[in-house]
């Protein structure tokens, strides 16, 4: 007998995500069925808009990657009427780019997935003197003194006595399915709570290019800030000092606290270097142009599609393709004036939403109808993981000198083949990977635009094209980032100088997405299938799978909701299957 | 690329006395007023901060009004950058709608229920992990008003508007006392 194991909300992520899973005797996924319960609709909003301002709109997809939604949008309109920007522009973006990387990824591993692996309680069983001397054997980060970590274990006790867990109540604390000894607990739950004085210094960066965060501000054409060396309200000779401190804290603290970290707690679930595999299939849009971003061959993040785990043929996909990119509805909650059963592509894409779902409180989802607000894209009629590991793989297979160093080192040190990459563990090891090229990328587009400015060059806007007279009566553009999460794509149309159509396909779209026209399953329900339950009522494992993609559903999918409606954890149905 | 180098040297010095400066006077008294202006009376903490702001900061040089909104985590650092924290927020107590609710100190709880996202960290939870690193306000306040809407809609239900006269005088008696001295937690 199977039973159907429903999941909702998921915790510690973005938004709003349920999961279904068929689950058999054992204990084990047998299929899993991925449904985004909230809508977006920023498409509808955008229709008729001035183009030159969609990116305030977009940007509102999410409060915690406030850039990313900006830049696919100001790239899109850039794209549609053709607008080349300033050198140090460029340069600005890709710091900030960069930031928003090493800042995501650092506070989602403290703050939203390490506590999947870390037993926050357990850390009170610790010896503060052992988690010392781990700590000072794998990093020189000079917080890792006993007296630091017995202070820090003496603040976790006085919460846990007095009933009040707080920002930790949320866990499956004591379940079997945790692994690390007290010590490392002790040692992870430190690094989360300094993780949070870290971040406060390197928004610094946002602040400074953006004039404000979270949502800093943008500009088609460029970049917002002007420089002037010589002026207290530009970007100045200061406020560049502060980017440059704010990059070092991120190189610190990378080499120092997170990426030892990942490989002190990687050893113990080995296990999941086995689990979660996915689809196989890997895009990427690509990120960090050089000065011609329609030169996608200097990207440091190339552009790309991998298909069946084959990392030795890399195609390079074409978004503006009407045959290669597609979204289906035929499982989401939306009426195409097509039919149903025929793909869109996202400049002839349609927004018509009509919810045909059980009405709630419901016990779960007929999956054979619709059952999701996200759409399923598809590359070539095939489902696509996009994220981290995309990104790593796209480096690794093109030759990337760093990421191979890196991911044979992480590879070495646990002892694992390559193969391990495809999975729970390997897309974990893969945020942190980037993360460090990433970080190391930022310093020398820090480097770059210094020498830049000091060569002379000041510009950071090309208004050529700012006047809308200057347009052409129709234009299409596509614009793209890999935001932390994975391939971002915006396509806008514009007619007589307004918005006609716009579409958004975020990554956790790709990686959240139902079923498609074929049946297909998208990439999060592709990657539960086999995972075993050792506690089927509380199902740890799918959590740590579903987190290693970070999904970010306010970004894929967005409504506003009625905050601290009492909602079901976890729900057990006896259906059989 | 040298006289670039040069100033920026120049303006490490400056920052450096800037932030030990503005260190010097940053623990001091913060009124945030919390919640979100598109549900009708959860925007209550901004719409009081928002009054105060406008007719009673000339009167309270030394106090910090601010509009947290829904920043969540974001608020950590000014929570942890104040002595005395007054916090004026929608608050659920079960009562009749327009009730003014007033918690002090560790009556204010610290977690609210099941946490879906980061957009939704709660303020309590900031609380919570302001008390985990050590660095909770000394002086801790929260006055609330229990919601009779949280539809949406940017104006205060008629019930809510109707004690917001109330809760701004409450707000100025506490400053008052705090400022004097003579209001213990």
């Amino acid at each position: 007998m199977s039973q159907r194991l429903v999941i909702d909300p998921i915790t510690r992520i973005e938004g709003h995500l349920r999961i279904e899973a068929e689950v058999d005797g054992s204990g084990v996924v047998q299929k899993a069925y991925s449904s985004g319960t909230m809508v977006r609709g920023l498409e509808i909003i955008l229709k008729d808009r001035d183009p030159r301002e969609a990116w305030a709109f977009t940007q509102r997809a999410c409060g915690v990657c406030t850039t990313v939604h900006s830049f696919a949008s100001i790239r899109a309109v850039e794209d549609a009427l053709d607008i080349q920007i300033p050198k140090n522009a460029n340069l600005i973006r890709n710091i900030m780019i960069g930031q928003q990387y090493v800042h995501d990824h650092v506070m989602h591993f403290y703050h939203l997935h390490a506590l999947d692996w870390v037993d926050v309680v357990n850390a009170l069983q610790a010896d503060p003197a052992e988690t010392s001397q781990i700590a000072q054997s794998i990093s020189s980060w000079p917080k890792s003194s006993p007296g630091y970590f017995k202070d820090i274990q003496a603040r976790l006790q006085s919460i846990v006595d007095s009933g009040q867990l707080s920002i930790f109540a949320n866990a499956y604390w004591g379940h079997p399915a945790y692994k690390l000894p007290p010590a490392i607990n002790l040692l992870a739950t430190a690094h989360y709570l300094e993780a949070l004085d870290w971040q406060k210094d390197v928004v610094a960066v946002h602040t400074i290019f953006g004039g404000k965060n979270p949502h800093p501000n943008f500009l088609v054409g460029g970049v917002p800030c002007p420089i002037d060396l010589n002026s207290d309200v530009a970007l100045n000779a200061e406020r560049l000092s502060v980017v440059g401190d704010a990059i070092q804290k991120m190189v610190e603290f990378v080499d120092q606290v997170y990426l030892p970290d990942l490989l002190a707690i990687a050893p113990y679930y080995l296990d999941y270097a086995g689990l979660g595999e996915g689809l196989g299939n890997f895009l990427t849009w690509g990120e960090f142009p050089g000065e011609d971003i329609n030169d996608a061959s200097k990207y440091l993040v190339p552009r790309g599609v991998i298909l069946g785990r084959d990392l030795t043929n890399i195609v390079e996909p074409d978004p503006k393709d009407f045959a290669q990119v597609q979204e289906f509805v035929s499982h989401a909650w939306y009426d195409y004036s097509v039919g149903d059963a025929t793909g869109l592509h996202p400049f002839q894409g349609e927004t018509n939403l009509n919810y045909t779902g059980p009405q709630p409180p419901y016990e779960q989802l007929n999956v054979d109808q619709k059952y999701s607000w996200l759409k399923a894209p598809r590359w070539n009629g095939t489902p696509m993981e996009v994220g981290p590991l995309a990104r790593v793989l796209m480096m690794y297979a093109s030759g990337h000198e760093q990421t191979r160093q890196l991911t044979e080192a992480v590879l070495n040190t646990l002892n694992a083949p390559v193969e391990a990459v495809f999975s729970t563990l390997g897309r974990t090891a893969a945020r942190a990977i980037e993360t460090k090229v990433f970080v190391d990328a930022l310093q020398g587009y820090y480097q770059d635009l210094l020498a830049n400015i000091a060569s002379g060059d000041t510009a950071t806007f090309n208004g050529e094209r700012w006047d809308p007279l200057s347009w052409p009566g129709h234009a299409e553009g596509f614009g793209f980032t890999e935001a932390p999460r994975g391939a971002l794509g915006h396509w806008v149309v514009i007619d007589g100088r307004k918005i006609s159509n716009y579409q958004l396909v975020v990554p956790t779209t790709w990686n959240a997405s139902p079923r498609d026209a074929q049946g297909q399953a998208g990439a999060y329900e592709a990657s539960l299938v086999g995972t075993p339950l050792a506690v089927p009522d509380q199902p740890l494992e799918i959590l740590r799978t579903i987190h290693s993609f970070d999904p970010c559903m306010a970004c894929a999918i967005h409504m506003i909701d009625a905050e601290g409606k009492p909602l079901t954890e976890v729900r057990l149905g006896g259906n059989t299957c | 690329m040298e006289i670039l180098a040069e100033k920026m040297t120049e303006s490490r010095l400056n920052v450096v006395s800037k932030s030990t400066q503005a260190g010097q006077g940053a623990r001091s008294v913060l009124v945030l007023g919390l919640g979100n202006l598109l549900n009708s009376d959860e925007g209550l903490g901004v719409h009081a901060v928002r009054a105060l702001q406008a007719d009673r900061a000339a009167d309270f040089p030394q106090v910090t009004f601010l509009d947290g909104g829904t920043l969540g985590l974001n608020l950590l650092p000014l929570v942890e950058d104040s002595s005395a924290l007054l916090l004026l927020d929608c608050v659920d107590a079960g009562l009749e709608p327009g009730s003014v609710i007033e918690l002090a100190g560790d009556e204010i709880p610290r977690y609210s229920g099941v946490k879906l996202s980061q957009h939704q960290t709660t303020f309590q939870e900031v609380l919570g992990l302001a008390e985990i690193r050590g660095a909770l306000p000394a002086r801790l306040h929260l006055i609330g008003v229990q919601p009779a809407s949280l539809a949406l809609g940017t104006e205060l239900s008629p019930q809510v508007q109707a004690c917001l006269p109330g809760v701004l005088q409450r707000v100025e008696a506490l400053l008052q006392g705090w400022i004097s001295g003579e209001g213990a937690r």
